[in-house]
């Protein structure tokens, strides 16, 4: 009787606490549970992305050279390969021809891309075998695709001024290749040329997500050929648009293999653009230092495009 | 349920972090300093037959001479000094390795070779040239069985047919490749792209008139330069040279699109495919009469990296040794259209086959690369290639270009 009361209690209150410490239990199991499932595709993020970029911002402050790779000893050197590489007399001119390089294949290839789309959205016989074929670009190995058009580009015998000729249209072989006025031109068309076809895609899956009531409706208003394109498929378009647009930025501004493929920079460093001057820097020079810091030079102003990217992802989200 | 979840989870992180140790410092050399040595690694780039054949017959011969076996190891050339830094950063450097000739100072200057000398190897008998090519800071590191250099190759027939000689002189040269010009063929044809094969092209022309690549803006280099330019200028040779590998020149003149050329002996093998043309060389024409012909020396060295364990390598310091010998020299180059290296081989070579008699004579008075800046000749050649650059496009006047490569 006199245990009675304070039996009572204790076994209420016995009763609860281990289902809760199961609980408890269970809920950090599973918490564990997630993080070790997080931890492999984390630790490999940290593997392949984060070690290289920290490495490079670390070589970037080192003197690192052919010496290092026998002796592992790279001096600090600060930002001086920041400062050699920015006042080196090629860098204003990598600074433009990237910049004229990112800009002219970007244009055209999405110019292009959104004609061809379009073109491609009427249905008519042979348009799916047509479709496909212009994939055809971006299937060839970059190392084959420049080395053909170095050869189609070639200027006594290239095939390509061979069939102006023929046709009257130039009187003297275009120097495609040899001239340091208009290399860059021919390099940005073949660019243009292997990015065509990741244009066209995305923006042809674009063009199919807009639903075809809107274009019966606006039939109904008049909004038909040019003006259906302003206010229906355009406004519809914009954000498959710009997403593209920002990733064709990040991908054309680190081109390497098809300017080293057709002029390897020249001819008289006409095409040297911050990529190919980081890879002759680091793996022609052996100043991988100065290699790095130039390559983070270009990381940064691929962040800025990839920020936007983020942004624009987010934007369509919440719309 | 949960436990075991955990385990998996749990063996694939541990998996994982193996797996990325296992990449980094597992390669440190077997020290088992034993007595016997019975093999050896070797690393070279002639990954591509006839090459890779002819110089495994030379290994193998060695092989067997000193009781061992070897593993040899080939990657493409542009790759090669990738793979050793690869492997010099992971300790698994290979017991012989080959290098191109103006690598090896480059090499030897971070310390990762083996001074030959200290080993019982000397390079007495051998071209003036190629000792400077191979040694560094005094000490020899390395040792090339064979050579090559570059000379003018010409076309037989069409020089009969136009009724000019093989050109004596620059003068001779441009008067030459003029007259053998014609639509759809030009009289000369040469590498001048911006690589450092365009500066090694450019190195005759600049060594016969005397320039030195301690003094790039001397009048005599601009000389030289203005050589390329009047040939390109006067449509003798084709605008394209500014993009040419020595590959696309050797295509040119097989193709009848050149009547003469810069090239090398490697080129030989290809040539025979073309039995048609007929060919044959002389030494790079002079500026004035009294000069003598200086071309660069090409060809690759084999060196011995430090390595802990002793016995292996004196081993593999024998090896090159042996590679080295009278007999394998003779027998590389006959197979392979190079030279030897060693002086006293070098007229017997040339009586033997008599295709090789310009190059031989070239190579006695031939020169380094690296035998005056040593380590420092990669800018010195970045500048001769960017000036040939300027001065073909019309960037620059043969007497500026120099200057504004040089920036």
């Amino acid at each position: 009787m006199v245990h009675a009361p304070t039996l009572t209690p204790s076994t209420e209150e016995s009763g609860p606490q281990p289902v809760r410490k199961a609980r408890l239990r269970r809920r950090r199991g599973e918490e564990l549970t997630k993080v070790l499932f997080v931890a492999p595709a984390a630790l490999a993020m940290l593997a392949l992305f984060g070690y290289p970029v920290v490495k490079n911002l670390l070589m970037s402050v080192q003197d690192y050279t052919l010496r290092t790779f026998f002796t592992g000893q790279a001096p600090w050197v600060g930002l001086r390969n920041y400062t050699t590489v920015v006042k080196d007399h090629l860098f204003s001119q990598a600074m433009v021809n990237t910049a004229l390089f990112t800009i002219g294949s970007i244009a055209f290839q999405f110019g292009i891309g959104l004609a061809l789309a379009l073109f491609f959205r009427r249905r008519f016989p042979l348009g799916g075998v047509l479709r496909s074929l212009l994939l055809l670009p971006w299937l060839l190995p970059l190392i084959v695709s420049s080395a053909t058009w170095r050869s189609i580009l070639e200027q006594d015998s290239g095939i390509l001024n061979r069939t102006l000729m023929g046709l009257g249209i130039v009187n003297d072989p275009v120097p495609w290749l040899n001239s340091p006025s208009v290399a860059l031109i021919a390099v940005i068309g073949v660019n243009i040329w292997i990015g065509i076809p990741f244009n066209v895609t995305l923006l042809y899956s674009g063009l199919a997500e807009i639903p075809v009531e809107l274009y019966e409706a606006g039939q109904l208003d008049g909004a038909t050929g040019w003006r259906g394109f302003r206010y229906i498929t355009w406004p519809n378009l914009r954000a498959v648009a710009s997403v593209l647009l920002v990733l064709g930025v990040v991908y054309t501004i680190k081109v390497l293999d098809i300017i080293l493929g057709l002029t390897g920079g020249g001819p008289a460093n006409a095409t040297q653009t911050l990529a190919t001057q980081s890879y002759q820097r680091s793996f022609v020079d052996f100043k991988f230092g100065q290699g790095a810091a130039l390559s983070n030079i270009l990381i940064a102003v691929s962040l800025v495009f990839a920020i936007l990217y983020l942004r624009t992802t987010r934007r369509a989200v919440d719309e | 349920m949960i436990g075991n979840r955990i385990a998996a989870a749990l063996a694939g992180v541990t998996a994982l972090s193996l797996a990325l140790a296992g990449c980094g410092d597992s390669g440190n050399k077997s020290s088992s300093s034993g007595q016997s040595v019975t093999s050896l690694s070797i690393l070279d780039y002639y990954n591509n037959d006839p090459d890779k054949a002819l110089v495994q017959k030379g290994l193998d011969s060695c092989a067997s001479k000193l009781g061992i076996t070897i593993k040899r190891e080939t990657v493409p050339g542009d790759t090669l000094i990738a793979k050793v830094l690869q492997q010099a950063s992971s300790k698994t450097l290979p017991d012989v390795l080959m290098l191109d000739n103006p690598d090896v100072q480059q090499i030897a200057a971070t310390g990762a070779l083996a001074p030959l000398n200290d080993l019982g190897l000397n390079a007495d008998g051998v071209i003036q040239g190629m000792v400077d090519a191979t040694s560094y800071q005094g000490k020899l590191y390395g040792l090339a069985p064979v050579t090559n250099t570059i000379a003018l190759f010409y076309n037989k027939t069409m020089l009969a047919d136009a009724g000019v000689q093989p050109p004596k002189t620059w003068d001779e040269l441009k008067a030459a490749a003029k007259k053998l010009t014609k639509p759809g063929r030009y009289g000369m044809a040469f590498n001048a792209n911006a690589t450092y094969e365009g500066s090694w092209q450019f190195l005759p022309a600049m060594w016969t008139n005397g320039g030195d690549e301690t003094d790039l803006k001397s009048p005599q280099v601009a000389e030289a330069l203005q050589l390329w330019v009047d040939l390109v200028k006067s449509g003798s040779a084709s605008k394209s040279v500014i993009n040419w590998t020595q590959g696309d020149v050797k295509d040119q003149f097989v193709a009848g699109k050149a009547a003469m050329m810069v090239n090398g002996p490697w080129q030989i093998p290809a040539l025979a495919k073309a039995p048609n043309v007929k060919w044959d060389v002389v030494t790079f024409p002079l500026n004035k009469p009294d000069q003598t012909p200086v071309a660069p020396l090409g060809g690759e060295a084999w060196t011995v990296p430090l390595n802990k364990d002793q016995a292996k390598q004196q081993k593999a310091a024998d090896f090159v040794k042996c590679l080295n010998s009278d007999e394998n020299e003779l027998a590389w180059a006959k197979a392979r259209f190079t030279l030897p290296t060693k002086t006293a081989l070098l007229d017997q070579y040339a009586q033997e086959v008599p295709s090789m008699k310009a190059f031989a004579e070239q190579v006695k008075t031939a020169r380094a690369r690296t035998g005056k800046l040593g380590d420092k000749w990669p800018d010195a050649a970045k500048v001769i290639y960017q000036a040939i650059q300027l001065a073909l496009t019309g960037k620059a006047s043969a007497q500026d270009a120099f200057k504004q490569a040089s920036g």
